[in-house]
């Protein structure tokens, strides 16, 4: 197809994160609320965030921030740095930058 | 090679239409184009495609194969098709006028609109202009002068199908190259006529156009060139 190649890849990985990470921010700030109602609701919540599943959630969410932190930059370098033929170098470092992070928070947690 | 049938479908029709299947005898460096002729001329001559030059020049013979837009002269079946079957259609993002003919007007009024005309301010009596060819606007200029108008881009770009007053990457890509030319004028016009939401500022970078120009141009480099260009100037309070 017309659309299968490297730099649409990264389009797509760079838009469908954006999305995913709006329709998350509200729950984030609804988490945060918890803490206005005192100290034992935000406990509470941060002990059910503690479950595999919330952990897994968790990693999906870094990797989608890192993805799209990356697909940011590589826009920028595209359009503001002198151009050349670097556009898949580009896309690779943004796949490699995401990969790199989401790992190292998988190995932390 | 003659002893393999390859099985073609074509886009008959204009807007509302259907493919049909046409069995063509397989040739060693076959073309897409040649497949089609071989269809008007032996099979069915009521096919209407367009054609000049067949040695890549021109820029008459874009259709979309496989589902992707390609010039059909240098586009040989062995790259294209897949298990000997073909399917060509009509150029995407135009009015089809009948079967593989599309309506390139619209394509071509964009170029217009982007300002795409060479005007300058000498005369015959004036000295030739010196341009320095290593100069780094000639060489961004010579980047992107080489296109033969085909549409094969325009026909690639998403942001031409989602907007249809988007000037597309052809139209941008001239714009561009004039703006790197220093004996063109009026630049802040054409600056003004590329930026905006059906300008330069459209783009999203899918370089749909830079991966299929059969002339290996990147319209995307321009279109992100223009970008920087609007910006400087609108700072300088040019535009």
């Amino acid at each position: 197809m017309t659309n299968n190649h490297p730099a649409y890849w990264a389009f797509l990985v760079h838009r469908v994160s954006g999305i995913a990470l709006a329709l998350f921010l509200p729950v984030h700030f609804w988490a945060l609320g918890q803490a206005l109602e005192g100290a034992a609701r935000l406990d509470a919540f941060l002990a059910w965030t503690e479950q595999p599943l919330v952990k897994f959630a968790e990693w999906s969410l870094v990797l989608l921030l890192a993805a799209h932190l990356a697909g940011g930059l590589r826009v920028l370098a595209l359009e503001f740095l002198p151009w050349r033929d670097w556009q898949k170098t580009l896309a690779a470092i943004a796949a490699a930058v995401s990969l790199a992070v989401g790992l190292a928070f998988a190995l932390a947690l | 090679m003659t002893d393999r049938a390859l099985k073609a479908r074509v886009w008959r029709g204009a807007a509302e239409g259907a493919f049909r299947e046409y069995e063509v005898p397989r040739h060693a460096s076959q073309t897409v184009l040649d497949v089609v002729t071989h269809i008007q001329r032996v099979l069915d001559p009521t096919l209407a495609y367009r054609y000049a030059c067949r040695v890549g020049m021109c820029g008459s013979c874009a259709m979309t194969v496989n589902g992707v837009p390609r010039w059909t002269c240098r586009t040989h079946v062995d790259k294209a098709a897949k298990n000997d079957r073909i399917e060509i259609a009509p150029l995407k993002n135009l009015p089809v006028i009948r079967d593989l003919v599309t309506d390139m007007r619209e394509f071509f009024d964009k170029w217009a609109r982007a300002k795409g005309r060479f005007e300058g301010n000498r005369t015959k009596k004036d000295d030739f202009a010196r341009v320095r060819p290593e100069s780094a606007a000639r060489m961004q200029a010579d980047a992107g002068i080489e296109c033969i108008g085909c549409g094969v881009c325009y026909g690639a770009c998403d942001v031409v199908s989602w907007n249809r007053d988007y000037l597309g990457p052809a139209a941008l890509n001239r714009a561009w190259t004039l703006v790197m030319d220093a004996r063109a004028t009026g630049r802040a016009e054409r600056l003004r006529a590329v930026a905006g939401d059906a300008g330069c500022h459209a783009c999203h970078t899918h370089m749909s156009c830079t991966e299929r120009c059969p002339k290996n141009l990147s319209p995307t480099a321009g279109i992100a060139g223009l970008k920087r260009a609007v910006a400087k100037a609108a700072l300088r309070g040019e535009l």
